[in-house]
Parts: structure tokens; sequence; C-alpha cells
């Protein structure tokens, strides 16, 4: 047996390498032959790819600013830093083998420690399959700027740095802790019209907008304003009020937006640091939501070219098995009752799923058939993938395709645990009946406005005395957590100076629930 | 596609903010730091040290769902003998396996936050409020001693300093400019004339001769090296910062210490032994034990052997002057000692130490930190112990001596108070 692999491996030219080595010729071969099938078979259409080669301490320091090239400086980040610094030399936990950047050119990043197997994994999972996933993904085409995220942190650190050399470290990092307290509420969820207008435009806007800022102040104004109609007919001033609400744009769910553009207290240069936090987040958001369809859409990637790589004999059977020694761990699914269980894991689900989407394409069953008659059997499955990472995000993508066969695979069921009950029951399990609740409850579980807390600017005190009152829409009962809404608030109130009351109201019957509240710093 | 390759570029890019973190929670880590001193050996203060400290002002809130109360829905995978309507117990919170997407929220607070200090981190942290006394005298004292310095070339100096690359260099500039022939050219003109001679073409070999004799002529009027072409490398003297400091260590090990106070002493000895590597390029060790009579001994056998005897301290003190008189030139070192004892002295000795201490050696030394251990265990019996003899001796020098401070130090607890005590900025005690 020895001797015939050996055989194999001597007669076989077509290797681009052998041995666990890697060097930059070899990665240049490797490079090349992916491209080939990711791009000429698979159809992937990426940025241009930038891969760097990094030790593992600078890989620490990327993990430390948040996986960015370039960041602002923030005790936060030395705070994570020191964690996963600790973590990895204690060697509870192994660093990743790649990090990769939405931008164009899309940078991944490789450990040297790495061998020459498992560069070929990184860059076909980063390089291509993440790559592909950037520039298609209709959320990062909507709201993110790939070109342009490098440029716009290169100014964000530069201002940072800027306004603590003007206005003292502490007075930053205040304003910049409190920023990052609101980031989860800092993104417009919804797209507003597109921008039609060039750079010119946008730059005459915010100088107008800068204008009307630094001359006018809404709140103050309307202030004076509910004063002087007090007296005067109250449901008019009322009806008024309504119309400058409106105006302010209330209610509002970007809450750093709010506070950017309306908080009366705030200095310009503090505007610019909730704007910048802002950016970050929304830059963010797009990752969040697709979490597990990215990585599936890496790993699925990964996978197929690598085959198709040992299939061209141009990797050994050694290489391909120690790339699917990884393979494997990284899509491993621990079940409920595990130690190991830490939720479903976004790499097995996403993975699985798009090789189920192959299956269904190339050789699907009669229930496939009954279940998603747009593709099945329609004999392209990279198109059919293609199509689903451009357009759809966690939650739509496991409502739209995942299969009952899956879910079987998984045995897959679904809790629920009222706390007005004294035992949780099982609602769903994976059968006939079950499938569509799993599915849908799922698809929830991936859905951000439901497991972020909704919260919006509702109102403010115009005519008393500038109380900022937001509310909490609480879906089945599920409140605030009591210490962490306590601090934010504190965290808000830095921002806006007056009093703030936070207001969790039941989404179905409009009743107060609880409320929060702060009061007026000076 | 581009291939760089990132690994020559500076690391530690993290550093600024892992600063900016320590700085803000610099409270809390000096608490941690004390709490770890007092459980581990101070020996190991040369390395990290990782801390633990409370998550309170370093916390990054966000608004969160609290993990209790109202419906919730859980997907999980795994599902081996459940069928619809199945109730389940519900688990103890944190007990069991996960709970789908409840988990990380169960245990999104932690209460507290571990790192590792680098050992730089920790000592510096460590010794942040402590100065050295006299610092600025040492400093003042430490330009005394020169040290010799390049600075450039001059026409002078000895055969040892000659600069060998520039006086060729002068040499060979000035042979060519007055065209003085090479060897290479004499030879070349030798056989030119042989040829001319062989040829027998007489007139030739006549013109070729002189030629060459002119040309040996030159070569002979200008020399290959003159004088003027040497060159000597140029030192200059240069003040030198004072580096170097020795601590003496002296220690009773007489059968009244016994080994909790021996190990109490040794913590303070570490501490300060530490303290002072930071502070100095290079710091000696001198180990000195007294029984009835002094020794100076290896750090082993400071620690670990065991002596019988009466006790008189002079006998260090003396043994200390001899070792500076030999070996440590005051001019030269900066001089620290610290002396553990539990103050048992033979009482007519009294006047020695005092004769000794308040003499000869505190005007040499830097500082001279004496501690006294065990001294607060007599008290538990109820009476305040009488001070000790060696205590009332030199308490009755203290007041004078700026460089000299005493302790008392029972529980290994009170080490780096007392240490901070000795050693800080203002020092009341005087």
């Amino acid at each position: 047996m020895p001797e015939t692999l050996l055989n194999s491996v001597a007669g076989d030219n077509k290797l681009l390498f052998t041995g666990p080595e890697w060097d930059f010729e070899k990665l240049r071969r490797v490079y090349d032959a992916i491209e080939e099938i990711a791009v000429g078979e698979m159809g992937l259409d990426v940025y241009p790819n930038q891969i760097e080669v990094i030790t593992s301490e600078q890989m620490l320091d990327a993990y430390a600013s948040i996986g960015l090239p370039l960041m602002y400086r923030h005790w936060s980040f030395g705070k994570h830093f020191a964690r996963e610094e600790t973590l990895y030399r204690k060697g509870y936990q192994g660093l990743a083998y790649e990090i990769v950047i939405n931008s164009s050119p899309c940078i991944s990043y490789i450990m040297e420690e790495n061998s020459m197997a498992m560069q070929t994994l990184v860059v076909a999972h980063a390089a291509f399959g993440h790559n592909h996933f950037f520039k298609n993904n209709f959320l990062f085409r909507q709201w993110t700027d790939a070109s342009g995220i490098l440029d716009y942190l290169t100014f964000a650190r530069d201002y940072v740095a800027h306004a603590e050399e003007t206005y003292g470290t502490d007075e930053v990092e205040r304003t910049i802790d409190a920023a990052h307290s609101l980031m989860n509420h800092g993104v417009h969820r919804y797209a507003r019209r597109p921008k039609l207008n060039l750079e010119e435009e946008k730059k005459r806007e915010e100088e107008r907008r800068r204008f009307a800022e630094e001359n006018y102040d809404d709140i103050w104004r309307t202030a004076q304003l509910a004063q002087e109609t007090a007296s005067a007919d109250a449901k008019l001033a009322e009806k008024e009020l309504a119309a400058i609400r409106q105006k302010l744009g209330l209610p509002e769910e970007n809450l750093l937006y709010f506070l950017e553009k309306r908080a009366p207290r705030l200095k310009p240069w503090q505007r610019e640091l909730v704007r910048i936090a802002r950016h970050v987040s929304q830059y963010f958001y797009p990752q969040k939501q697709t979490k597990m369809m990215n990585e599936g859409c890496a790993t699925f990637c990964h996978y197929e070219i690598v085959h198709r790589l040992h299939e061209k004999g141009l990797i050994s059977d050694g290489t391909l098995l120690e790339i699917m020694h990884s393979h494997t761990s990284v899509v491993t699914q621990p079940e409920f009752d595990d130690q190991r269980y830490g939720g479903i894991n976004p790499y097995a689900l996403g993975f699985a799923m798009m090789r189920d989407i192959k299956r269904i394409c190339l050789d699907p069953s009669a229930e496939d058939r009954e279940w998603f008659p747009d593709f099945a059997g329609n004999g392209d499955p990279y198109g059919t993938l293609r199509h689903a990472w451009a357009n759809y995000r966690d939650e739509s993508f496991v409502l739209q395709y995942l299969s009952p066969r899956l879910m079987r695979e998984f045995r897959m069921f679904k809790l629920v645990d009222d706390s007005d009950q004294d035992a949780m029951v099982v609602d769903a399990i994976h059968e006939d009946r079950g499938y569509r609740e799993i599915r849908r409850a799922l698809a929830r579980q991936y859905d951000l406005a439901r497991h972020e807390p909704d919260i919006q600017v509702r109102d403010v005190d115009l005519a008393g005395d500038r109380c900022l009152v937001l509310s909490h829409a609480v879906h089945d009962g599920v409140l605030l957590d009591e210490n962490s809404a306590r601090a934010v608030l504190e965290q808000l109130s830095t921002l806006w100076h007056y009093g703030i009351r936070l207001e969790e109201i039941d989404a179905t019957s409009d009743k107060i629930l609880k409320t929060h509240e702060v009061s007026a710093r000076h | 596609m581009n291939i760089i390759d990132r690994r020559p570029n500076p690391k530690g890019k993290s550093l600024a903010n892992r600063q900016r973190f320590i700085e803000r929670a610099k409270g809390e880590v000096k608490d941690a730091i004390a709490e770890a001193l007092k459980r581990r050996k101070i020996g190991d203060a040369e390395g990290g040290e990782k801390v633990s400290i409370p998550t309170r002002g370093i916390q990054e809130p966000v608004f969160r769902s609290a993990s209790r109360g109202g419906k919730r829905e859980y997907v999980l995978p795994g599902n081996k003998k459940f069928v619809a309507g199945d109730k389940i117990e519900r688990p103890q919170q944190g007990g069991g396996g996960g709970r789908g997407q409840a988990s990380p929220e169960d245990n999104g607070e932690q209460d507290a936050f571990e790192f590792m200090l680098s050992k730089d981190e920790f000592l510096d942290l460590l010794f942040e409020d402590l100065e050295l006394p006299n610092l600025i005298k040492t400093k003042l004292k430490s330009m005394e001693t020169t040290q010799l310095q390049r600075a450039g070339y001059s026409i002078e100096g000895t055969p040892a300093s000659l600069n060998i690359r520039r006086t060729m260099r002068n040499s060979l500039a000035r042979r060519i400019s007055l065209n003085r022939p090479s060897p290479a050219d004499i030879e070349a003109m030798e056989r030119q004339a042989q040829a001319a001679e062989e040829a027998d073409d007489a007139e030739g070999a006549a013109q070729a001769r002189a030629d060459l004799e002119a040309a040996k002529l030159r070569a002979r009027r200008f020399a290959y090296i003159d004088p003027v072409d040497v060159r000597y490398n140029r030192f200059e003297r240069v003040p030198k910062p004072n580096a170097q400091a020795v601590m003496f260590c002296l220690m009773d090990v007489s059968g009244s210490m016994t080994e909790a106070m021996k190990d109490l002493a040794k913590r303070f000895f570490l501490l300060l032994h530490v303290f002072l590597t930071r502070r100095y390029k290079t710091v000696d060790l001198v180990f000195i034990r007294h029984t009835s009579n002094a020794q100076e001994v290896d750090e082993d056998t400071f620690f670990h052997s065991r002596e019988t005897g009466g006790t008189i301290v002079s006998t260090a003190l003396d043994e200390m002057m001899r070792v500076v008189r030999e070996r440590y030139n005051p001019e030269n070192w900066n001089i620290y000692a610290a002396q553990a004892s539990d103050g048992d002295n033979y009482s007519e000795d009294s006047d020695r130490c005092s004769q000794l201490l308040g003499g000869d050696i505190l005007p040499v030394t830097q500082y001279f930190a004496y501690i006294e251990v065990g001294a607060e265990a007599t008290l538990r019996h109820g009476f305040p112990s009488p001070p000790t003899d060696l205590w009332r001796t030199y308490a009755a020098i203290a007041p004078v001596h700026e460089n000299f401070a005493m302790r008392k130090v029972a529980d290994p607890s009170q080490i780096y108070p007392v240490f901070h005590d000795l050693f800080a900025k203002d020092r009341e005690h005087a």
C-alpha cells in the first residue's frame, strides 16, 4: 500500500506543491489554480484580491481592532486585546487561520504559521468565498462602500487623534464610550432613497447641514414657542408640537443618528465622533445579518474548490485529508445536550444548506420537488446558489431554503419557554406537521430585529425639561436587562445632557410595562 | 492578485490601546497586584502576572434582553426522543448543556476580567509611586565617572589607535597625485629594458634603463606612507551615568530567628532587589549573615543553612564595611543595605553598632533599611512587647539620618505596605 501511494505521488507531476512548507511562489501557483476553478467553473465574481501574510502577534492585533486594518484608538480595543491574548497564550483558543476585510481590493490576512495545505484552504475560503459574498450580496452592496472603507477609517483614526489632542483624551473617550454603548442602535435598517448625487453634492449637503446646525436649534426654539402658546389654544399648540416632532424625524430608531443631529448641547467635534461610531456600526450591520450565509458561502466554496483541485490531480491525497480535517472541525454541530453546545453553528448550518441546495438542483427527491418547485432538478447548482447569495440574508435564506431533509438530518425541534408555565414545551419536531413551524422559528432566530432590543426615540419633552423619551417595544414579554439598561442610559446622558426616560411598551397592548429613568446632567 | 508580506511590519499595533486600558483600570489592577504579591513567591516577581480585576469601570454596556421572563422560542438540533407536546423541566440557570440563543446572554456579564500583565507592565505598576531616596544626589554624584567615546580622527596618538583605513586612504591619494610609480610600473619598465637589451636595441635599452632609474628614484623620494598620511582614532572622555549599585543583605541567622522570620526577610530582600534592578543597569548582591560573628556567604547558604550561637550585630556591620572598602568604592557604586533581624543583640554591643552605623555606614550608603521581623507576634499575648535592644539602638540614630529607615513586620501581607512605606515618595519618616 505505501508503495502504490509513493508511486502515485512520484508519477504525478501536476501537483502544485508537496510538503507542508509554503512560499510565495507556491502561493501564487495555488491562487491561479483556485481562480481558474472559482471564476471559470463556479462563476464567482470577486473584488481584486490582496493577500497579506502576517505573524500570529499581528493576528492578535487585528483581532483587537475588530478585524479592521486601521482603527481609532480606544481603551476598549485594548481590553479585547488583553482578553484574546490571555486566552491564546493559555491555549484556551487558537487563532483564526485568516481574517478577511470587506474592501476593494479585498484584503485577506493569512498567518505565516499555516501549512501550505491550510494556505490553500484559506485562499479558497477567504479570497474567493467571502470575497464573492461581499461583492454580490444585496446588503453589502446597499450599505457598505467597499472601496471607501479604508479611506474612511483613516479619516476616523486621524480625526479621533486630532480631537484627543485638541480636547483631551478623557473627554474624547467619554464621548466614544457613550457612542459605543449605542452602536447596536446606530444603524439605518431600511434603505432610503438611493443617493443619486455625486460626491460634490454630498459635500454641499454636508455644508448646508452644518450651517443649519450652527445657526438654528430646533429644540430650543420649540421650547420657547411652547411657552408662548401655552396660554393660547392648547389644542393648536399640541398640533404644532406634533408637526415639529415630525420635523425632528420622530420616532427615530437610529439613536446615534438622532443624537448626532439633534442633541442640543453636543459640540461639533462630539457630533463627528458620534457620526464615526455610527458609520462603523453601519459598516458591520450587513455582516451581523448574514453571518451564517457568509460563512456558509465561504465554507461551501472552499469545499468545492479543494475537491476540484484534488480531482484535477493538483493536490495530493495527504493535502486533501489535512484540509478536510480542519474543515470537519469547523462544521461540527454539537447536539443541544452536549457540553460544547453554544447555539447553532453558522458554519455547519450554512454549509449544510448550501450542499443541500446543490443536491436538490442535481438529484432531487419527490419531497424536494414539492417543497422547492422553482429550482429542484434544474441542473444548475452554482447559478442557484449565486442567486441565493446575492439576494438573501440569514433570516430569509432559512425561510426560503431550509429543506425538510436537512431538518431531519439536524434532528431539529422547537422549544417554547413561557415563564407563565411550569415547564418548557416541545412545540414542534422534525416531522410533517412540524417542518414549517421549525423553519419559521429558526428564521426568526436569525432576525436581528428580534434578538436585538427594538429601541426608538419616541419623543422629546419639547415644552418642558427636554427630557428624551425612548421606547422599547417588548415582544413576548421579554424585558430589558435592568443593570445594563441603566448603564447604557447613564452613557447616553453624557451625550444628551438632559433627563432620559426609557419606557418598555408591550408591542401588542401598548401597555407600559416598566420605566427606567436617569436625571439630567449638568 | 497581490501578495504582500506584512510580517516585517511593526507588531504591537495594539500597544497604545492596551496601555489605555490599563491606565483606565489602574486602581483595580494595582489592588490586584498587591493581592497577587501576597499570594505568590516574590521570587517570581521578574515574570509577568495574571491579574483578575472586577469589571466595574471597564464595562461596555449595551441594551440587552433580560435572561429570564417572557415567552421565548428556541430551535435546537439533536432531538432524540421528544415528540410534539412533551413537557421538559426548566434547567437550572447555568446547568446542563446550552439552551440555544439564551446561553450566550446568560453569560454575558463577566464578574471578573482576567488578563496577563507583561513583566514590564507589572513592575511599572508595582513601583509606580515609589522612588529611590536621594536619587537626585546619586545623579549628581554619578557624573564623576567618565567613559571614552570615539570622536573623529586626529593626527597624533598612540600606535594602538592607528586608523589604518584612513591612513591608507591618505597615502593612496598622495601617491596618485604625486605620480609615484607603483611596483608594478617599475617591474614593467624592467621587463621593457630587458626586452630591449635582448633585442640588441642599445639605444632603446639605454633609454629604458634611464627611465627605470628615474622611476626608482621617484619611488624612493616619495615614501609609500608619509607621516602626513597617518591618522589616529580620537577618543573623548564623556561623563557616564553611574548605573551600578550594590545591595547588602544583612541577616541575623542565630537560633532565635525562625524559618518564618527568615522567609519574611527574604521577601523583603527580593522585593528590594527587583526594585534596584529596575533602576540600575547592574546590581551586585552581597549576602552577610551573622550570629556572634559574621561572614559573607552565597545566596543559598544565606537563606538555607542553619547556625547557632549568640548575636552580635556589629560583626555584620564590620563585615559590610570590610567588603565596601575592598570591592565597592562609594565613589563608583550606589550602596544600598537592608538588614533583617528579630531585634536580639548582645547588650554590650549596642554602642558599637550605633557608632558603626552612624559614623561609617550611613555616610557612604544611599539607603539603609532595617526591618524587624516577628516583632508583632509577641503582642498576641496581650502584652505590648518592649522595644528590642537593636530597635532602641537604631531608634536613637534614626532621626538624624535621612537615609535610614526602620519598620516592624510580622506577616507576609505587611511586606509590601512596609516596603511601600519605606520608599514612598514623600517619606514622612526621616
